[in-house]
């Protein structure tokens, strides 16, 4: 079996699993839901203050229902001995990982396309515009998050305080592409040329390159049981 | 072999204090306020050289699976995380007199403040994952992605802004600082490079002691 089609079975494998649970894709919809009506409490009805802050709560709310999901993506392996099958899957393991960051973030972009969309509702404001520079913007950004959120998820499955260690070890490491996003995200909604936030790009695109690289090479440490 | 770098430390260190406060002359503008420097910027360069410790024992661990690379890791992060906390803890008392505020947002105390919390998680990852053998590799793994994430912390901290003096030292061209004021800097420097080799070497034997016992 190709290295390929070994990733694509896990991936399709966990999507199928979601798609008949709906479990996570359900609790994600309804906290970032949640979550939209908490910014709006906090930062008040000014709508000039609420401009200014957008692509940061925009990027908290991405952050905060990845940390949620992303913490999952191997809870489901826990069950019925599904962490020996992984272990026994023939050839190189990190093939796992790369099905697994492939579910986790189509995943994601499925809840923050939800998301974004109720944005534009509840915020009043217009994305169409910037949406193709948007789009780029926020799957680079979901791609470095989801590419180490898939590694610490792994360390994390099998330890007892899992649910406070994964954002603890994952928030750190997650600020440059925190703050490359919101940059990239504020040139965008301020209708900036792209020219002009080229280094954030160039950043976002090396910290994705940087985790996934460490992600293939050192998974088949942590599969190890 | 380590009781004797332990007494060479502090040898140093009296050797430091010496030139720190008896042979570098007092700052023009800041007085002496400003001889905080000479334990400020040796700690955080020690704290980093002990990181490309852990970082290279992360490496080696991985490869060869010897428990000795993983001890000395382990004691490498800890005490960079140490002599980091030094530098931020000096950081702030320097910037009081100075800017007239014991913190501020600026790019370099943020990207150092980024670093000491992710290993701050280091050490934190460490304690939770019980089963010794499994920590040391999760362990290795976060050693790998924390060091290799400093340079990106600081290019995007420092594109996100800047507003503390451009360092002195490492730069392109001639040095800034006075001979007399360098050399104090580079012997502190040796010094607390001695004391933290001192530290790792002496926590990377306590490690050992612990397995022992528990084994």
């Amino acid at each position: 079996m190709s290295y390929a089609r070994r990733a694509l079975i896990v991936a399709w494998k966990d999507l199928v699993v979601e798609r008949r649970s709906k479990e996570t894709l359900n609790a994600l919809l309804f906290f970032s839901l949640a979550l939209l009506f908490v910014f709006q409490f906090t930062l008040g009805p000014d709508r000039e203050r609420l401009a200014a802050v957008l692509p940061g709560v925009l990027w908290l709310g991405f952050i905060l229902s990845g940390v949620l999901g992303l913490g999952r993506t191997f809870l489901v392996e826990r069950d019925n001995d599904c962490w020996e099958a992984l272990l026994l899957a023939p050839g190189d393991k990190s093939a796992v990982y790369v099905g697994k960051l492939a579910a986790s973030l189509a995943l994601m972009l499925v809840v923050e396309a939800i998301v974004l969309a109720l944005f534009t509702l509840f915020f009043n404001v217009d994305l169409w515009p910037v949406l193709p520079g948007l789009a780029l913007v926020i799957v680079l950004g979901t791609l470095g998050i989801a590419a180490v959120g898939a590694l610490f998820a792994a360390m994390t499955a099998q330890v007892r305080t899992r649910e406070l260690l994964f954002p603890v070890l994952l928030l750190p490491v997650l600020v440059p592409v925190l703050l490359g996003t919101v940059k990239a995200t504020e040139a965008l909604l301020l209708r900036e040329p792209l020219t002009s936030v080229a280094h954030w790009w160039q950043l976002l695109v090396a910290a994705d390159v940087v985790y996934v690289v460490v992600g293939l090479l050192t998974f088949d440490v942590i599969l190890e049981g | 072999m380590v009781t004797v770098l332990g007494w060479l430390a502090a040898l140093a260190i009296v050797v430091g204090l010496a030139t720190g406060f008896g042979m570098a002359p007092r700052e023009v503008t800041q007085g002496n306020v400003q001889r905080i420097m000479y334990l400020h910027v040796p700690a955080v360069w020690v704290a980093y050289l002990a990181f490309t410790v852990g970082f290279v024992a992360s490496v080696v661990y991985l490869a060869r699976r010897r428990e000795a690379a993983d001890r000395l890791a382990h004691a490498a992060c800890e005490v960079g995380t140490v002599f980091l906390g030094v530098n931020i803890a000096t950081g702030a008392i320097w910037g009081k007199p100075t800017w007239g505020t014991w913190w501020t947002w600026d790019a370099r105390l943020t990207s150092v403040a980024v670093v000491f919390v992710m290993f701050l998680a280091y050490l934190l990852l460490r304690q939770a994952v019980e089963d010794r053998e499994r920590g040391a590799r999760y362990a290795a793994v976060l050693a790998i992605v924390a060091a290799l994430n400093i340079p990106l912390v600081h290019f995007s901290v420092y594109w996100w802004r800047t507003l503390h003096q451009p360092p002195s030292l490492l730069k392109p061209g001639a040095s800034a600082m006075p001979p007399i004021i360098l050399a104090a800097l580079l012997v502190n420097f040796g010094a607390l490079a001695i004391l933290g080799a001192y530290f790792i070497a002496r926590r990377a034997r306590v490690l050992a002691g612990e397995a022992e016992a528990m084994a």
